[in-house]
């Protein structure tokens, strides 16, 4: 009787699959049994926790890269708590908490806005410089307007698009 | 007696009327049309079918060749026939047309290899150019747009350009190719190297009247995860993703409620998502009348101003 009025919730198909598949811009295949999983679909925004790929030379980010531990997002210095094009962001990498400027984006964007296949940051200590000394990757021309800090990172890119 | 009193009680009355005059107040809405209005004029006969369809019938004089609808299709309209204008779709074409007399936007397809001048205050020489493969392109009318790809550094980068921006400076098409999707959004889930084009890449020359190529390349997908379920889009440029998905995948794929076999025989829903032979028929006449008209202004406007260089030169020689 309280089966009929209160009815369980069917288990999820992807969890009677056995494997967990992330979409979007945190990707990742885990082979391990299912802990927790959402079936919500995926938003491609810059939240907390989101990983992000560092993009500039500095050792800190290749270490990161080689031991596949991506930086994550710990906090977004606006007001909304989702980062766009440019937003400063706090990140912890490698047991480090370091400051960083988005500088491409795997969402959609506006026109004439180039969109990249990874979402990618550039590691600034907290005085406002950058922590590497050359950006690997291009940066969107649009960014090229930014004043104060940002002007920094414009003179380290190699090119833009 | 009675006449002092008259005169102060319409004295009155009129003061007490003022109050009640309609004035003109600024509201939020009072630059806009109302819906009404505008219903109006969609539901006049200006905008109705039988009216294009009577001036259709009458004999043209001009052939519009068969593949013009195919190299144009932005001059095509939105096909929800509810959500459609026809006023409004005309004034975009117009539009198009005069945008078109100022640049030069060549024949392309989802496929071809393409550069982009655009205008950037921010850049040093006030321009940004950049090249890629065009992998969507779509968009009614005014609001068409292209995607174009590439890989950078190593690293995949996508623009959608809208196709009548007034940024643009110029459209270049390097490579005229057709592939056999007619999007290509799967690259992103392929290796960078079906995706990476030089960006002085010069270029490639095609006979005048000859047909299009067909670059049948089969590009071998990444394993997943994927941005999509390609196994379920039926893609014709993919080497086969048997390999790459599961036993249960392959039996969703076939589950009727995802393949739809039924779509290809459904009447109505063919009618509801595209536009009338006819129709298109006559828009690409019209298309065609006006921009061989604005061609012939162009080349008129060119001849002017040769004559008056000659002449100037030979003042100078003088």
């Amino acid at each position: 009787m309280l089966g009929k009025l209160f009815p369980i919730p069917k288990m999820n198909k992807i969890a009677q699959a056995g494997v967990l598949v992330f979409r979007g811009p945190n990707a990742c295949v885990s082979a391990f049994p299912i802990q927790s999983f959402s079936t919500s679909p995926c938003l491609n925004q810059i939240i907390k926790l989101s990983r992000m790929k560092v993009v500039d030379n500095s050792m800190l980010g290749r270490k990161a890269e080689l031991a596949s531990k991506p930086a994550r997002v710990i906090h977004i210095y606006n007001k909304k708590g989702v980062g766009y094009l440019g937003d400063k962001v706090l990140v912890a990498i490698m047991g480090e908490k370091k400051r960083a400027y988005i500088v491409g984006l795997r969402q959609n964007q506006k026109e004439n806005v180039p969109r990249f296949d990874s979402n990618n940051i550039v590691l600034v200590e907290d005085n406002g410089t950058p922590t590497g000394t050359r950006i690997r990757v291009p940066i969107p021309s649009c960014l090229r307007n930014r004043e104060g800090d940002f002007t920094k990172i414009l003179s380290i890119a190699t090119k833009f698009v | 007696m009675a006449a002092p009193c008259r005169k102060i009680i319409n004295q009155f009355v009129k003061r007490s009327l003022k109050c009640f005059e309609p004035r003109v107040i600024p509201c939020r809405w009072s630059n806009t049309v109302r819906n009404h209005t505008v219903e109006k004029h969609r539901h006049s006969p200006l905008s109705s079918t039988r009216e294009l369809v009577n001036q259709q019938d009458s004999p043209s004089d001009v052939m519009v060749p068969r593949e013009f609808r195919f190299v144009h299709p932005d001059f095509l309209p939105y096909p929800v026939w509810n959500r459609r204008d026809r006023v409004r779709e005309k004034l975009e074409r117009e539009d198009m047309l005069k945008r078109r007399a100022v640049i030069d936007i060549p024949e392309f397809y989802v496929g071809s290899i393409m550069a982009v001048t655009l205008a950037d205050k921010n850049a040093p020489g006030k321009q940004n150019r950049f090249v890629g493969i065009c992998i969507d392109r779509a968009g009614h009318g005014l609001y068409h747009y292209f995607v174009l790809r590439n890989a950078i550094d190593g690293q995949g980068v996508e623009i959608k350009y809208d196709m009548y921006n007034p940024l643009l400076l110029k459209i270049e098409v390097l490579k005229l190719e057709k592939r056999l999707d007619p999007q290509l959004y799967y690259l992103r889930d392929a290796p960078l190297e079906y995706s990476t084009f030089r960006l002085d890449m010069e270029p490639v020359s095609v006979l005048k009247g000859a047909q299009v190529p067909l670059n049948a390349i089969k590009v071998k997908m990444n394993p997943r995860p994927w941005c999509r379920r390609w196994e379920r889009h039926n893609l014709k440029g993919v080497l086969p993703l048997d390999d790459y998905i599961t036993e249960k995948m392959k039996k969703q794929k076939q589950h009727p409620q995802i393949e739809k076999p039924w779509e290809k025989h459904d009447l109505m829903l063919k009618a509801r998502t595209s536009i009338d032979d006819r129709e298109v028929d006559q828009i690409m006449t019209e298309v065609y009348k006006r921009k061989e008209k604005i061609q012939k202004e162009k080349f008129q406007k060119r001849g002017q101003e040769g004559k008056r260089e000659v002449k100037k030169a030979q003042e100078v020689k003088k």
